[in-house]
């Protein structure tokens, strides 16, 4: 096989979910995405994007309804055992045999993989090696997910695919997901995660996806999509007497120095500006000739989050009615 | 590299899985063990009842007075006209023998033991007085070891258990892990769903072994039920058994994703079979016109066959109809339910 193909490919896939008695679900409408060996891409996007549909037919565990597949060179439905061989993956929700110990749950999955890492090494790496002897019920949220990411890693995998792993994780249980991914790109490895967190995906990533209402919006570094946006700063700052549905118009601060782009947010307004130092000074005084009174005023860098905001006008996080598959 | 084996090591989650589950242990080992006991005391063979028969405190009577008290299947309730009618109205007594103008009995015909307790009191009445059978009758006494209710009921519940395990041991769990999605995990790796199958029902068979011999032997220490066959042919009956319910209990479960959807699935299932394939009473008791179905049934075909191997000692070549039909029903649901198991 050609070592520089990409180690995942699909274009223009579609999925379309039917349930009877209800309209069809278009859950993916013409997803292009393309992943590079030794990378760790990111599809990044709120609940309901597609994102666990895509990632469950790159796993070949969901059939697309139009599309072209292709996972390290092959394509689902030619030689499906030595293809899941080369491929770990990690299901956004798996409740393992509660009464099994984390030592017996390893050497089960390990049992399915012709060549692969000792169990005992990979307990280490996800540092559960005190718990071996846990029965899987007595782990905590974390301990679980690590347990998930673990069977995963038992065949030595090529390719990576985390279905996000840190959801619901509390911080230290993230960074320790994180390091494991960390360890296996370090490795030459590729890994394609999906998450709604945009820390996660900036940290992470080389590239993230954006992918929003069944298609990739964006695609690019965590830095080049920030830059994409102009500014590399966000100024937020609240009015006195002014709630969210009578604030004053947002071309009034168009014009100040550094001002790449400006909007209204759900509780003030909102700047993403090149230089922070020269555009704060310019905006208080605006502020004092048009007698307006400051009540708050933060400065951030710009995150992925501003990068989906401007692109679909959304927030990542917020709730929405999401067309989740079934 | 150290070598793993995806059969032994699924066998073996497999059994780990049920053994450290003590509501499933309960069930499968315990519950028996206690329904066999309940019944084989409830159902145990009593003597038979004693006739109670009141008698007139009269000197005429006293002939047939120390007839009646000397007999063991008769308890005397001896007092005046009066009192003998209180005891027949109260039902303490079945028949009452006044002395009128000879001897007169007083009782209720539409009581159902008055006419069996008017026989043995004239019959041991008229005995003494020096009657005499004109036909030689024999007594050939059935309550033997092998005839009674116990000796019935054993193999019923055997099949019983066989049913209920294979379908709750292989449906049961297997939707629980299509809820878990840990079969959507499993399936994710490479492991050879051949395999998985393999243990589930390797590990089904495993199980039945302990549950027989606990059955077997509760009913030899406690209630002495013998076993006319071989152990190897009884063996061989169980494992045909429980192949073909762990095949049902797999097609039970190949689609359903909720346990309220499986739990209605057996029980639809395992209805028909708890009351006509004759567990607990013979079932041939039901019309000619329902036997076709009767008959058609698994669990009837299973009882009938451990009937005839524990309680009759026949061989297993005589039994080729019902291990067939058993065979049928364990393959063809076993390759429907693989035709239509549904991972996800």
């Amino acid at each position: 096989m050609d070592k520089s193909a990409a180690a995942i490919i699909c274009r223009d896939l579609r999925k379309r979910y039917v349930t009877r008695g209800q309209p069809p679900v278009d859950a993916l409408v013409g997803l292009e995405l393309t992943v590079a060996p030794g990378e760790c891409l990111g599809l990044l996007g709120p609940n309901g994007a597609g994102k666990t549909t895509t990632i469950e037919i790159l796993e070949g565990l969901v059939e697309p309804t139009a599309g072209e597949v292709q996972v390290l060179g092959m394509r689902w439905g030619d030689d499906d055992e030595s293809l899941r061989q080369r491929i770990g993956i990690s299901l956004q929700e798996t409740r393992l045999a509660d009464k099994l110990t984390v030592q017996e749950t390893l050497r089960l999955f390990r049992s399915f993989y012709r060549n692969g890492c000792d169990p005992g090494d990979v307990l280490g790496a996800v540092s559960l090696t005190e718990k071996r002897r846990a029965r899987i019920d007595t782990l905590s949220g974390g301990q679980k997910q690590r347990l998930a990411v673990a069977c995963a890693l038992l065949g030595e995998p090529e390719l990576l695919f985390l279905d996000e792993p840190t959801t619901g994780l509390d911080p230290q249980s993230r960074r320790d997901i994180w390091d494991i991914i960390r360890r296996h790109r370090e490795r030459g490895r590729t890994t394609l995660l999906t998450t709604h967190y945009m820390d996660e995906a900036e940290r992470l990533c080389d590239r993230v996806a954006v992918v929003d209402r069944g298609k990739v919006i964006a695609v690019g570094s965590p830095s080049e999509l920030i830059h994409r946006i102009g500014g590399e700063h966000v100024i937020q700052f609240g009015l006195k007497n002014h709630s969210a549905n009578a604030l004053p118009d947002v071309t009034l601060f168009r014009d100040l120095p550094s001002v790449r782009n400006c909007r209204t947010d759900s509780d003030g307004i909102q700047l993403t500006v090149g230089a922070p130092h020269e555009c704060i000074p310019a905006l208080v005084e605006r502020l004092g000739v048009q007698r307006l009174e400051l009540t708050r005023l933060t400065t951030r860098h710009v995150s992925l989050e501003d990068v989906f905001v401007s692109l679909t006008g959304r927030h990542l996080t917020a709730e929405e009615l999401a067309d989740k598959a079934p | 590299m150290k070598r793993y084996s995806p059969h032994w090591e699924l066998f073996l989650c497999r059994m780990r899985m049920f053994y450290r589950e003590p509501d499933a242990m309960f069930w499968t080992y315990g519950f028996p063990v206690l329904l066999t006991i309940g019944l084989g005391v409830a159902f145990r063979t009593k003597p038979p009842d004693k006739v109670q028969v009141a008698i007139q405190d009269a000197a005429a009577l006293s002939d047939i007075r120390r007839t009646l008290e000397s007999d063991q299947s008769f308890q005397t309730f001896v007092g005046s006209v009066t009192q003998c009618e209180s005891w027949i109205r109260k039902g303490e007594a079945a028949i009452a023998v006044l002395h009128a103008d000879g001897v007169e009995y007083r009782s209720d015909p539409t009581r159902p033991d008055t006419a069996i307790a008017r026989l043995k009191v004239d019959e041991a009445i008229q005995r003494a007085a020096g009657r005499t059978d004109v036909v030689g009758i024999k007594d050939t006494d059935v309550t033997s070891p092998g005839a009674r209710y116990i000796d019935f009921l054993i193999p019923g519940l055997l099949g019983m258990n066989l049913m209920s395990g294979g379908l709750w041991g292989i449906g049961f769990v297997t939707v629980d892990m299509r809820i878990r999605k840990l079969l959507k995990r499993l399936v994710a790796t490479p492991m050879r769903k051949r395999d998985f199958f393999l243990s589930l029902i390797g590990s089904r068979m495993v199980f039945t072994i302990p549950e027989m011999l606990l059955l077997l032997v509760t009913g030899w220490l406690l209630f002495r039920v013998a076993i006319a066959g071989s152990l190897v042919s009884i063996a061989v009956v169980a494992g045909v058994g429980a192949l073909s319910f762990a095949g049902l209990g797999l097609l039970l479960a190949s689609r359903a994703r909720k346990i309220e959807t499986i739990s209605g699935l057996m029980n639809a299932a395992m209805l028909p079979m708890w009351i006509f394939s004759g567990i607990f009473f013979s079932s041939k008791r039901f019309p000619d016109i329902l036997q076709p179905f009767i008959q058609a049934l698994p669990l009837t075909q299973l009882n009938s066959a451990l009937r005839a191997v524990i309680t009759d000692g026949a061989s297993l070549m005589s039994q080729w109809l019902p291990l067939s039909i058993l065979v049928a029903y364990g393959l063809v649901s076993f390759v429907l339910a693989l035709r239509w198991f549904r991972w996800t």
